[in-house]
């Protein structure tokens, strides 16, 4: 593993409703030698809300947290959020026509000094770490949970721009899992729109999209749903039960963020990943884990090597 | 629907949406990909490949007071799927823009959360989840939607009632104030 | 010299923004003319009339007329100056229409133009010379690569009309794309049963040789004087003993093979004859699936092999054969449909190619004739078709319209209701394209007799619920999402030129585009013929096309060949390079540019010199432009020619 550092940007959610997604991301990283250094002071990215109000002022809320993460030297930023990615990727895209930056910097009144890079927690562990690695460091693995990951629609696409994964049917996220030990469903629906911001304005929509989703995976038989997504996973777990009466199934799936189950997996204790902060109770799931005994531990010590 | 005169379209906004998206909208054939694959398209009045037909005639108040441009998700499925790789979603965005611009109220509930959202932004720095829904609930007066949602929330201690205030929130305020300012400075402001 | 210029007025093309009786005027005061005037249309029958008269009256000994581009007319008015008893080399055009008239309005500044350009043709006249053609004997007998529909047809028209025919063919059996389809548009005739005699016809045709199997390695010489290296693939049979009796295949171990000419449905074995009715009939071992090829002890074929046919020491064999003509033929492939994420990329099995479907509806085919769901063998009852998959895509490089999955796919709508009454099909469409005879008729036919629904837009995505597939589209005249749950998805799958075509252009020396399409002489009125000379083409190779198109165009090509091969000697251009061998240092810089390998060393009591090989110079230049002497010229084109020309124009 290098011994490269990388600009973290939790971003909003990961101090409220995703405090478990940020500290199991932190958690993880720690465990697989990856450095994260928080960007000092960062502030919001502007999410969905400041795109639609304008590119500019998106760009501008972007460009600050990129001028703060230049006061730790680092280039690579990156942050567990699909939106907040997106949002950051986008700036740093549309900034290079010279006539976007210009107004951008005119809000910021902080031209940006470095070439910068945003990608996402996921696809460092990804490509860094990679599958193969992972598997080595593997000490419970999830052998027995079947699950669904589901990506979200910002994460991979489009293609063109995000160049991470397959824009239509990404498998970061499964590789991962199956490296740890789980049984991955081949999920059609990752991708899918799951009514992101529309949760507080217009739940109705969450509870058709996501309802969708839902449904699928428990139809294919998952114990459980993967997401990356701060949005995603309140849509799926936290409305669950606003989903269960809107649509008139019975479902109990549990979302994870696939940090908690890669933390897990590696033997990181609960206060590390706060399994206990799922609404959806992912007790039944993780009692499929079957537990694969290690070969008889012998009753000697091994030989120390005398020194 | 009223018809359409042809021959009266509005060129200047069909210019207007090109220029800011960075978009030619005479690439979109009418294929219905983007329309096939939205996710939002239950919540609209236009489909979406209606919404970029009604933009290649130049029907600049028809677009502006659709409730489509406002329920998009900017999922990006359009613009991932194009056959002719328009940036869909960003013009869908830009359509939003001109709306709040021009003064059309677009869905009323979604323009409610986007401003209670950056209104947050604007006086912490950062997005406090309680605070915005207290403002938007104020706002939209819509003060029992997802209460049913709260004892979770609170169970779990996912929302902390106090905002988390950022050292350089000024700079931040001062970023929206430079946008309001210099509004009219950039993308045809409203007349 | 006395030089006569004629201007055009070509109507008001020039005439309107072009002083042309002060054009004429001035070039009467230009150097050695002595005759100058305009005419109403110079290429019209009065108008040439008055150019042979000039020649004899004024005793003329060259010509400029400044009209239209030389594309256009410069045979006209060479054939014009040679009845007037001059050398067709003794004319010089000057185009004062679609490099002045029709691109600029202003009239003074398009006159003084004109005036320039007739002034540098006036000047590059005086250094002309007359040049002749030199005549060459022709081999009376034709190449045709590729034993497709086109193919096919091209052959058997040279053949008729006496000529012999060499057939190439890189599959084990000619037939091509057509030998794959059930039934043909829109008559719903059976392929085989039109096809099958054709091929039949090959295989007997006195003046036909075929090499099945087959690839062509090298073409060397030049229109009229071919010579062509063939590699007959090893086929690990001997083909002269195989009776095409089957037994191996029978008998023949390895069976799970993808099958290539049922398109993967089903499975083939490692020695195998595509089809029943294959010209020729004869066994292929493919090494790469055959046990005994994989190092595992087998042989089994050759040990019931009746005729002893089998060998697996078999070598490719390199065949020389000279021939005067050439027709491509080489059709296409389908594109590459698996980079469709959204329609799963080859991931689910109840998602096939129209091609795929062809081989299901086909009696002979994996399936015998039944529509069945690959993933269960259920019969289904509700297909979708989904048109334009990477046709009319500029998203994934495919901006252009196949022209034939329209047609294709209403016969297959049709065919499903015939072959499953109680069947519902669905059609995504962007534009029904159907100009051809009865082809309108029938895509109505589809939908008003077979009940195919027809759905106007496209399909975003196809994902599996259950075990029936989710197919989501839009309705783009009903302003709607739609979505139908379907049994079984055929996916209308364009086409590109054949994967081999790029190879293959290198070694004819034509041009192909970026989608692997061969380039036509003229895409209106030369559309079987190449830039180089000698090389027709034929098919869908030249670009895509339905049956009744390839079988013209292979007519159309067979009528060029024969129109070559005809004469028993040939002329040949003379506008070709020339080696000073008094400046000539024998660098080699010139063979190295020459894209025809026109030129080669020759010795010159023990120097090594250029020396040109006049029939397959086709006088493009490069080596003219290389050469670090200027010993090697163009005629017609030499340095002190286009140097006169400059000169005409800077320093009048």
């Amino acid at each position: 593993m290098s011994a490269k550092t990388y600009a973290y940007y939790s971003g909003c959610s990961g101090s409220g409703t995703s405090k478990e997604y940020d500290l199991s991301t932190r958690a993880l990283c720690a465990a697989l030698g990856i450095t994260l250094a928080d960007v000092p002071d960062w502030s919001c990215c502007g999410s969905t809300p400041a795109h639609m109000v304008d590119h500019a002022l998106s760009a501008a809320l972007s460009a600050r947290n990129l001028a703060q993460s230049e006061q730790l030297g680092l280039d690579d930023f990156v942050t567990p959020c699909p939106s907040c990615l997106k949002n950051t990727h986008n700036a740093i895209e549309q900034m290079r026509d010279p006539g976007f930056r210009k107004e951008v910097d005119r809000l910021t009144m902080r031209p940006l000094a470095r070439k910068h890079r945003a990608f996402s927690v996921l696809q460092l562990i990804y490509e860094e770490v990679t599958p193969e690695g992972l598997a080595l460091k593997i000490k419970k693995p999830l052998h027995g949970l079947k699950l669904a990951a589901y990506y979200g629609c910002l994460l991979t696409r489009p293609g063109r721009s995000m160049r991470f994964d397959d824009e239509e049917n990404p498998v970061s996220m499964d590789r991962l899992l199956e490296a740890a030990g789980a049984g991955m469903l081949p999920f059609p629906l990752k991708v899918e729109c799951c009514g992101g911001s529309f949760g507080i304005p217009r739940g109705d929509v969450v509870a058709r999209l996501s309802g969708r989703i839902l449904e699928l995976a428990c139809s294919m038989g998952a114990d459980a749903l993967v997401v990356a997504c701060p949005l995603c996973q309140m849509n799926l777990d936290l409305r669950q039960k606003q989903i269960r009466s809107a649509v008139r199934l019975n479902f109990h799936l549990p979302v994870f963020y696939y940090t908690q189950l890669l933390g897990l997996a590696l033997g990181l204790p609960e206060d590390q990943i706060l399994l206990d902060k799922l609404v959806t109770d992912p007790k039944p799931a993780l009692a499929k884990i079957e537990i694969i005994r290690p070969p008889d531990v012998p009753a000697q010590p091994a030989k120390e090597v005398p020194a | 629907m009223e018809h359409v005169q042809l021959g009266r379209g509005d060129t200047d906004f069909i210019r207007a949406v090109e220029t800011e998206s960075g978009q030619k909208v005479s690439r979109c054939y009418q294929c219905g990909n983007c329309t096939a694959g939205c996710p939002m398209s239950f919540t609209y009045d236009f489909t979406v490949s209606r919404i970029m037909r009604l933009i290649q005639l130049g029907q600049k108040n028809t677009v502006l007071s659709s409730k489509a441009v406002w329920m998009c998700a900017s999922c990006e499925s359009c613009s991932t799927r194009c056959p002719n790789h328009i940036e869909v979603a960003r013009i869908l965005d830009v359509c939003r823009h001109m709306s709040r611009r021009a003064g059309f109220g677009g869905a009323r509930n979604v323009r409610l959360f986007a401003d209670a959202f950056l209104q947050s932004v604007r006086w912490h720095g950062q997005s406090h989840e309680l605070g915005l829904m207290a403002v938007y609930k104020l706002l939209s007066m819509r003060l029992f939607d997802d209460l049913t949602l709260a004892p979770d929330m609170l169970l779990k201690n996912k929302l902390p009632f106090k905002p988390h205030r950022i050292k350089g929130r000024d700079e931040v305020a001062g970023i929206f104030r430079r946008y309001a300012q210099g509004r009219g400075l950039h993308g045809g402001g409203k007349k | 010299m006395k030089i006569g210029v004629f201007i055009c007025h070509c109507g008001s093309n020039i005439a309107a923004t072009v002083d042309v009786k002060k054009v004429a005027e001035t070039a009467g005061r230009m150097a050695e003319v002595v005759y100058a005037t305009d005419a109403m249309y110079a290429c019209s029958e009065p108008g040439q009339q008055a150019i042979e008269e000039a020649v004899k009256k004024y005793a003329l000994s060259g010509v400029v007329v400044a009209s239209c581009s030389p594309r256009m007319h410069e045979a006209t008015f060479r054939r014009t100056v040679e009845r007037a008893g001059l050398n067709r080399y003794m004319f010089e055009m000057a185009n004062i229409r679609e490099h002045v008239s029709w691109i600029g309005r202003d009239q003074g500044p398009n006159t003084v133009k004109a005036i320039e350009l007739v002034r540098m043709a006036v000047e590059k006249l005086r250094l002309n010379r007359a040049l002749i053609p030199r005549k060459l004997p022709a081999t009376r007998r034709a190449l045709v690569i590729g034993g497709g529909v086109a193919g096919i047809q091209a052959s058997l028209d040279c053949a008729e009309a006496g000529l012999e025919v060499v057939l190439v063919e890189r599959e084990p059996s000619i037939g091509g794309k057509m030998s794959k389809l059930d039934k043909t548009f829109p008559t719903v005739d059976c392929s085989s049963c039109i096809l099958g005699p054709r091929m039949v016809d090959v295989a007997q045709h006195e003046r036909i040789t075929l090499y099945a199997y087959s690839e062509i390695e090298s073409v060397s010489g030049y229109v009229g004087n071919f010579e062509v290296v063939i590699r007959k693939k090893a086929a690990y049979v001997d083909w002269d003993k195989c009776t095409g009796c089957g037994l191996c295949i029978e008998k023949c171990p390895s069976k799970k093979n993808f099958d290539r000419f049922n398109e993967g449905l089903g499975s083939a074995a490692a020695i195998n004859i595509p089809f029943p009715q294959a010209i020729p009939k004869k066994a292929v071992i493919r090494a790469e699936d055959c046990r005994q090829f994989q190092g595992k002890k087998c042989g089994i074929c050759a040990k019931f092999c009746p005729t002893g046919a089998i060998n697996h020491e078999q070598q490719d064999e390199l065949v020389t054969i000279q021939v005067g003509a050439i027709v491509a033929a080489t059709g296409y492939d389908l594109a590459d449909w698996t980079v469709y994420g959204e329609y799963g990329a080859g991931r689910y099995a109840d998602v096939i190619t129209s091609l795929q479907y062809e081989r299901m509806l086909s009696a002979s085919g994996p399936f015998g004739g039944h529509i069945k769901r690959p993933s269960n063998g259920e019969e289904p009852k509700s297909v979708v078709f989904i048109q334009c998959v990477a046709s009319r895509d500029p998203s994934i490089g495919r901006p252009y319209c196949s022209g034939f999955c329209c047609m294709y796919t209403a016969k297959q709508a049709i065919m499903t209701r015939d072959h499953i009454p109680d069947s519902q099909s669905y059609v995504f469409y962007m534009d029904i394209r159907s100009p051809g005879k009865g082809y309108d008729e029938f895509t109505r036919r589809a939908q008003e007799e077979y009940g195919a629904q027809y759905v106007r837009g496209r399909v975003s995505q196809v994902y599996p619920r259950g075990n029936k597939l989710v197919v989501r589209g839009a309705d783009t005249l009903l302003g709607s999402q739609v979505e139908v749950e379907a049994d079984l998805v055929v996916l209308a799958v364009g086409g590109e030129g054949s994967r081999e075509a790029a190879g293959l252009a290198e070694k004819l020396r034509i041009s192909y585009d970026s989608f692997g399409f061969f380039l036509e002489g003229h895409p209106k009125l030369k559309p079987v013929e190449t830039n180089t000379a000698g090389v027709f083409l034929a098919g869908s190779c030249q670009g895509l096309k339905d049956i009744p198109f390839s079988v013209s165009q292979g007519s159309a090509a067979a009528a060029k060949t024969l129109a070559l091969l005809s004469r028993d000697m040939l002329e040949s251009d003379p506008q070709t390079a020339q080696v000073d061998i008094k400046r000539c240092i024998g660098c080699g810089k010139c063979i190295q540019v020459c894209p025809f390998q026109a030129i080669r060393e020759a010795d010159l009591r023990g120097q090594s010199k250029a020396e040109v090989l006049e029939a397959v110079c086709q006088g493009c230049g490069l080596c003219n432009a290389t050469c670090p002497q200027g010993a090697i010229q163009l005629s017609h084109f030499t340095d002190n020619q286009v140097l006169a020309e400059v000169e005409a124009l800077l320093c009048p």
